[in-house]
């Protein structure tokens, strides 16, 4: 067994490279359950946790976007300013285990793993996000859309690191919703998030654990869209 | 007056609030010392365990140590063909395998049957049941062993239904018979009908005890191969002692016990689970065995809550009196006998609740399954009859048109009142001050306009609306037996000794978290005027104290060292008064110093014991029980404690969430020995209350568990814990060393039906089952 501790981008892809079949691991809040309960034999791991880079974040004002680094904490999403930025992010971020797992997970890990229980999924697939990934030989822009593939399964190569996550600043109303059989520390038995996309007249509404990936409801959207006239109304775009 | 006072108090007071309601005189001089008996004096394991420094026995570690690692089955009825063992003793590292065939004595071992193999020989009846263990030199190296191990099994049909087992056309399932106990009540008029009649039929899910601390032990053997030195998390270091000592045919004074550092036990460690592996592989390999489970194993490893059905139906005068009940009981006990036999005799006899009834026709069955094997678990049987009976008492006074708190007191039960059993109650019996002062407590505020989202149904997740949440009130009232019942010669072991000043005592009570060593500290601080006690290790090196369960080692073990700590107080007092010319019986204990009450004489009990010696030991005995005979009367309880439970929830009866807001209460203590370990007990009990309740099942499908995890099996967290108020009764029991009633149990208990009720109240549904699920509140009857 080996273990890189990776300080850069770099050094973890150089790693990669050398051992596309290493397991990547950046809070551990998946893979160490999947290790303890024996489910999954790790030979070759490298370490995120230390990749300061990975934990950036940055609002590009000219596009109006979001940066989110892949391994920035669910800890941090909660907190100002980031949840003034994505109000939905911070209210999924809550639901996130406990406050030890919400300061070691990451969307990074959320997308990896590709559960569609994972509890961000729904907000980057609302928010139409991009993820970026890159490998030793170069990067690629994937829509979360065709980046979720299966139950946990997803578009990186086994030589490719999950980078960051780049969404969209809406105007209008955003949320988030789930379900459990406890208040807090749950796996969802379903969960939604709404985002009214107030500037360009859209109402997008993604939902959690029904489905092999998270969905998009695109026919209900369509509806609201060319059916109603709740779009653009004060009353229900504005919390 | 004094209950304005307290309201008035209360209203200060955000989250828990404690009141006693009433102070009781006992060492005037010692009371309000530092450390002494009534003050909140700290745990000596409290800071260690708060910053992580504690050693737990899955911390022990001996060099040279062997990892031990069990073998389970994966079927929940098959018979044993072949063991292979070849594949395993193969491995590089592989130090030993051990079947049945390898135990040198008894292979069977049990609390009161001894039925349970300590490895499956020819069949296996539970889904985990250990068929072989390992011992190597690495715990992923006995990982693979246990992969290579080949057991050919005749897969069978589960027997999972426990109304089958008790048909007798149904073929055993274990020699012993697929009735492990059945207990009839007959008393008085058996064909009474009521004005009023009430009936239901009740279920009781099977809960796990979840304690933190998972199962763990290191074995070392002796020199010779004759004997074995055990650390072990354990409830009763004496009756595992005998247990392993007979199945691993050693001498019982070759297998010495010491305890490990336990992480809560809730009765899931009464029973042997790693011992005699541990022991045995100690013994093969001559090198020590460190055995610890994970969570999911410590499911398979250890018994769980009894699950039950309960038919009750309630007889009463319109005016809401109780003339009869009559009770049909069925407690699913799994594959082992365990205390079956005794949780049932706890649930029929606890059956008519803490009420006055004349009338009794109860019959109860405690039966053998290819479930998961069941045994105790704090309340021991009385959770289940209470959430039959509290739930009877809500129809009751609804078909009387009366109010949940007017039934009861109707019909609550006083000191001389007699159980459905014909024994007599003679402990204190304040059941209708716990309802009184329980109903004096303050309601929560009305849920706030714009609520704090995780403190509404569903929590964090977001997903309740104020405006459909409703909100409920629910009762539960509860009686609990102490100690062991049914003629068990139970008793309590320690051993004090005073010298310089310093006083050390000794005793194999288990200290699972329930904080007997501070209490015992205490008890020390008062009785001899000490300030420094010291505690000897927690082992078989001393008589037994019997088990940490039944709410008993206060009294019990509290008995026994205040009884040993009294005789050193008497050599004490001798030695001084010898000294100076006084009657021994002229001088007292004051604060630190030894006074002459008729006299001038004072001198520090450091000085009194300077260059002195003073070894006591004492042995506390309760009084005798009786069983009971074929008609289930007989005086088989010793004590009684009482608590009365107010809960009120909220509900989003959409998504059929619950947050419970609030649970008030007023317990029957006798003496509030600690108040900080008092209300810890309360709160803790009502959070293991309310996860029966609402979340807390081990889900069963053909025998099978299917949610051996934490991620599964749902605890409370913070934010399902509500407010706790409580109130502490005060009325010293005569028969109790130290005045003090057990108080483990008791919050436990009724917590549970009043929370059901609550939310029956907030939803109109029925909710005959607990734990109530979003399903059953959504789509229920």
């Amino acid at each position: 067994m080996s273990i890189t501790n990776a300080t850069t981008v770099d050094e973890a892809l150089a790693a990669l490279r050398a051992n596309p079949l290493a397991r990547l691991i950046q809070g551990g809040t998946d893979l160490m359950v999947e290790v303890n309960l024996n489910r999954t034999k790790i030979e070759d791991v490298v370490s995120l946790r230390r990749v300061a880079e990975l934990r950036r974040w940055h609002v590009d004002e000219e596009s109006n976007t979001l940066r989110l680094g892949a391994g920035v904490p669910y800890a941090e999403m909660e907190r100002a300013p980031l949840c003034d930025y994505v109000p939905a992010l911070a209210e999924a971020a809550r639901t996130v285990g406990s406050p030890q797992i919400r300061a070691a997970g990451s969307l990074g890990g959320n997308l990896g793993t590709c559960s569609p229980a994972g509890d961000g999924l729904p907000v980057v697939s609302a928010l139409d996000a991009v993820v970026h990934l890159r490998s030793h030989d170069g990067s690629r822009d994937v829509s979360v859309h065709d980046f979720m593939i299966g139950v946990k399964r997803n578009a990186r190569h086994t030589d490719e690191l999950i980078v960051a996550v780049t969404v969209p600043l809406v105007t209008g109303f955003q949320g988030y919703a789930k379900v459990g059989t406890r208040n807090a520390m749950v796996i969802s038995a379903a969960s939604a998030c709404l985002v009214h996309d107030a500037a360009a007249g859209a109402v997008r509404l993604a939902l959690g654990a029904v489905a092999p990936t998270v969905v998009r409801t695109r026919a209900a959207e369509a509806w609201l869209a060319s059916e109603t006239s709740l779009i653009g109304t004060p009353s229900v775009s504005e919390p | 007056m004094r209950e304005r006072q307290m309201r008035a108090d209360m209203a200060t007071s955000p989250n828990t609030t404690i009141s006693a309601s009433t102070g009781t005189t006992t060492d005037r001089s010692t009371r309000s010392r530092h450390g002494a008996l009534g003050t909140s004096a700290l745990r000596p394991d409290g800071l260690p365990k708060a910053q992580g420094r504690f050693a737990f026995s899955s911390d022990a570690w001996a060099d040279n140590m062997l990892w031990g690692a069990t073998l389970r089955s994966p079927h929940p009825y098959a018979r044993i063909v072949r063991i292979d063992t070849s594949g395993a003793l193969a491995i590089n590292g592989v130090s030993a395998v051990v079947t049945a065939d390898d135990v040198p004595g008894k292979l069977t071992y049990g609390l009161i049957a001894s039925d349970q193999p300590v490895f499956a020989r020819d069949y296996v009846r539970y889904a985990g049941e250990p068929v072989a263990a390992v011992a190597a030199d690495h715990p992923e190296t006995a990982r693979r062993a246990l992969e290579a191990i080949v057991v050919d099994y005749e897969v069978l049909t589960p027997l999972t239904d426990a109304e089958a087992a008790i048909d007798l056309t149904r073929a055993a399932i274990h020699p012993d018979g697929n009735v492990i106990r059945r207990q009839r009540i007959v008393r008085g008029d058996q064909h009474l009908v009521g004005e009023i009649v009430v009936e239901g039929t009740y279920e009781i899910g099977m809960q796990d005890q979840a304690f933190l601390g998972l199962e763990a032990a290191l074995a070392l053997p002796d020199d010779d191969g004759h004997g074995v030195e055990l650390f072990v998390a354990t409830q009763w270091l004496h009756e595992d002692q005998k247990q392993i000592a007979a199945c691993l045919n050693l001498d019982p004074s070759r297998v010495r016990l010491t305890l490990g550092g336990v992480g809560g036990a809730f009765g899931g460690r009464e029973d042997i689970s790693l011992q005699v592996h541990c022991c045995l592989l100690a013994l093969v390999t001559k090198r020590p065995i460190k055995m610890q489970y994970g969570r999911e194993e410590s499911f398979y490893g250890h018994i769980h809550r009894h699950p039950a059905t309960i038919f009750m139906r309630h007889h009463a005068d319109r005016d809401g009196t109780l003339r009869r009940v009559e009770s049909r009981l069925v407690l699913d006990g799994g594959a082992y006998a365990s205390t079956s036999s005794a949780v049932l005799i706890n649930a029929v006899t606890h059956v008519q609740g803490p009420y006055r009834c004349e009338n009794a026709t109860v019959d109860g069955y405690a039966v053998r399954t290819n479930n998961p094997p069941c045994g105790a678990m704090r309340g021991f049987g009385v959770v289940q009859a209470c959430f039959a009976h509290e739930s009877q008492m809500d129809k009751l006074a609804a078909a009387c048109g009366l109010s949940p708190v007017d039934i009861r007191l109707k019909n609550a039960m006083r000191t001389g009142d007699k159980l459905i059993t014909g024994q007599v109650v003679e402990s204190v019996a304040p059941v209708e001050r716990c309802i009184r002062e329980t109903a004096a407590l303050p309601m929560p505020e009305a849920l706030a306009v714009a609520p704090d989202p995780l403190e509404i149904p569903g929590g964090s997740g977001l997903t309740a609306q104020r405006a459909n949440i409703r909100r409920g009130v629910g009762w539960g009232v509860s009686i609990k037996n102490l100690m062991y019942s049914e003629g068990f010669d139970d008793y309590a072991t320690a051993r004090c000794h005073l010298a310089n000043g310093v006083a050390t005592l000794q005793f194999a009570t288990a200290e699972v978290g329930q904080g007997f060593v501070v209490l015992a500290q205490q008890i020390a601080r008062s009785v001899l005027g000490v300030d420094t006690v010291l505690l000897e290790p927690i082992s078989t090196d001393i008589g037994s104290a019997g088990s940490t369960s039944a709410s008993r080692q206060t009294w019990m073990s509290g008995g026994a060292v205040d009884g040993a700590c009294r005789l050193v107080r008497e050599r004490l007092f001798a030695a001084v008064a010898g000294q100076h010319g006084l009657d021994p019986l002229r001088l007292a204990i004051d604060g630190t110093d030894v006074v002459d009450t008729l006299g001038s004489l004072r001198i520090s009990v450091t000085d009194a014991s300077r260059g002195l010696s003073f070894d006591e030991t004492f042995e506390h005995h309760h009084r005798k029980t009786e069983e009971l005979d074929e008609n289930g009367q007989g005086n088989c309880h010793v004590a009684f404690a009482f608590v009365a439970h107010r809960a009120v929830v909220d509900v989003d009866p959409e998504l059929g969430l619950v947050k419970v807001v609030q649970v008030a209460t007023a317990q029957d203590v006798g003496r509030v020995l600690n108040p900080l370990a008092a209300i810890g007990q309360i709160e803790g009990g009502i959070a293991q209350g309310l996860g029966l309740a609402v979340m807390e099942e081990i889900v069963l499908r053909d025998g099978k568990m299917r949610n051996p995890s934490f991620t599964d099996y749902l605890l409370p967290t913070a934010l399902d814990a509500p407010d706790v108020i409580a109130t502490m009764i005060e009325e010293p029991e005569p028969q109790a060393p130290l005045g003090a009633k057990g108080i483990g149990e008791p919050p436990c208990i009724s917590v549970t039906p009043a929370i059901v009720a609550a939310i029956r109240a907030a939803t109109g549904r029925e909710l005959p089952r607990t734990p109530v699920r979003p399903y059953d509140i959504v789509f229920g009857p």
